[in-house]
């Protein structure tokens, strides 16, 4: 058995849940591709401690885990979506624009919206092809300028505000546009935390002001 | 007016439970109106005579009706029907006396202050198990959060000894109304101590009352926690509005406590 091989099998074989955590996170560490869906599939247990923990090993595996996370995303299971989506939106590989876009403006589960409109922020820009970038990042704009008037749920706006700091940081061409959604949505918002974080996100880019 | 999933209307509500033929009927009705919020004099009325019903019976004696009731007179804001909730304290039934506390808590009017401490007769000492149920011989959690909500000063002595009761979510109850009635951080420090706890319902219940008590120092503890991101972020955001509070609401650019913006970073990461 090769090294990679013993930890998938200690993680198959854990007896309680800090000894699964703990597994995982040796296996996380091993920093090999044979444990990208080992570690996807960690993400579908019902343990936070668990996802975590994979969800920091296929971070730093990086770009190499995407297009197998993109393949083996679980439409059935909410809570795993979500932590693939956190997944995706750290790592910032254009190849899930199409992925986050949807499932952050679609998907009926809120901590999958939240997560992918906060990544939408993080994208990548430059590893897509130079003719592709200004559709996409209009795309993007417009869809968490969307989230952001219209769903229901406090926190997912909270986590487009996150989105549009981070696409305003990263491409300042936007930032004119972003700062004008943020100042008409305000008067509009009702919950607090969400005031708050469009005032904070307006306050970290001065020049924009 | 909103139409709940069975179609139901108002007027159909309160005649569903001013009938007495269909119990189910009748049970559902009560929950709707406090779902719906429906605050009409008739509505609550109505719901006052549930309060007093014998019909609806459950095979351990309980009264269902009575507690949907109840839970629903919580949520409608009327001051008028808190001598009838009082009332419900002293019902046989112990989810009918839970869900009046609750409901007294949630009307904010301090005149039942002395008929929940009532139930705390005996001390920690009384507050054994009923044999046989799942439960404790009162409703302990409920009448130690009510009286933090309440603001009932004079209960922190009667309190305290709650600290130490054996079942670890009234322990808690107890740390959440001692932390709102005198603002010490020892009380705080224990709802962080839940955190910790080896039942993920026991962590969950810490994250929910540090959230409702605004404890800013415990913020850190609540992103490190094991349980899951979303009732974290729901937590945080109690902890964000409560350092929130002194800002001027007329202030066009808010400057925010460096609290304010260390919770913030822990909720985007979380996201």
């Amino acid at each position: 058995m090769t090294q990679v091989q013993q930890l998938i099998t200690a993680i198959e074989q854990a007896t309680s849940p800090n000894t699964l955590v703990q597994a995982v996170w040796n296996l996380a560490n091993a920093q090999d591709l044979a444990a990208i869906p080992t570690l996807i599939e960690v993400l579908g247990y019902n343990n936070p401690g668990a996802a975590v923990a994979a969800v920091e090993g296929l971070v730093k595996l990086g770009e190499r885990a995407v297009p197998i996370l993109l393949e083996n995303i679980d439409g059935y299971d909410y809570g795993a979506r979500a932590w693939a989506n956190r997944a995706l939106a750290r790592i910032g590989d254009p190849r899930a624009l199409e992925m986050l876009l949807e499932a952050a403006s679609q998907d009926f589960a809120l901590s999958v919206r939240r997560a992918a409109a906060k990544g939408l922020g993080g994208i990548q820009w430059e590893k897509l092809p130079p003719e592709e970038q200004q559709t996409a990042q209009e795309r993007t704009l417009t869809t968490l300028a969307q989230i952001l008037a219209k769903d229901e749920e406090w926190v997912v706006r909270y986590a487009a505000v996150v989105g549009l700091e981070g696409l305003g940081q990263q491409q300042g061409q936007f930032r004119e546009r972003i700062l004008e959604i943020l100042r008409s949505h305000l008067s509009q918002e009702s919950e607090l935390a969400v005031r708050a974080r469009i005032q904070w996100a307006q306050q970290k880019q001065p020049t924009l002001n | 007016m909103e139409q709940g999933v069975e179609g139901l209307t108002v007027e159909q509500a309160i005649a569903n439970l001013q009938q007495t033929e269909d119990l189910g009927l009748r049970y559902y009705a009560a929950w709707w109106l406090g779902k719906f919020r429906v605050a009409q004099p008739e509505a609550i009325d109505t719901l006052l005579i549930a309060l007093e019903d014998e019909a609806d019976r459950s095979p351990d004696g309980g009264y269902p009706l009575r507690r949907n009731a109840a839970r629903a007179l919580g949520k409608l804001n009327e001051p008028r029907v808190v001598p009838a909730l009082i009332h419900c304290l002293d019902c046989p039934d112990y989810y009918v006396r839970e869900a009046a506390a609750q409901a007294l808590e949630q009307l904010g009017d301090k005149s039942c202050v002395s008929a929940l401490v009532n139930l705390l007769a005996g001390g920690v000492e009384a507050a054994v198990p009923v044999p046989g149920k799942p439960h404790l011989v009162q409703p302990y959690e409920a009448i130690l959060e009510a009286l933090g909500t309440l603001g009932a000063r004079e209960t922190v002595p009667l309190m305290q000894p709650f600290l130490t009761h054996p079942v670890v979510k009234v322990q808690l109850a107890a740390a959440r109304a001692l932390y709102q009635l005198t603002q010490e951080p020892q009380y705080g420090e224990r709802l962080v101590q839940g955190l910790q706890a080896d039942k993920l319902p026991l962590r969950r219940s810490a994250l929910i009352d540090l959230g409702a008590v605004g404890y800013l120092p415990g913020a850190d503890a609540i992103a490190q926690t094991l349980a899951e991101n979303s009732l974290k972020v729901i937590s945080l955001k109690g902890l964000l509005e409560f350092s929130l509070r002194d800002l001027p609401s007329s202030a066009e650019t808010w400057e925010f406590s460096p609290e304010s913006v260390h919770i913030m970073q822990l909720m985007d990461g979380l996201l």
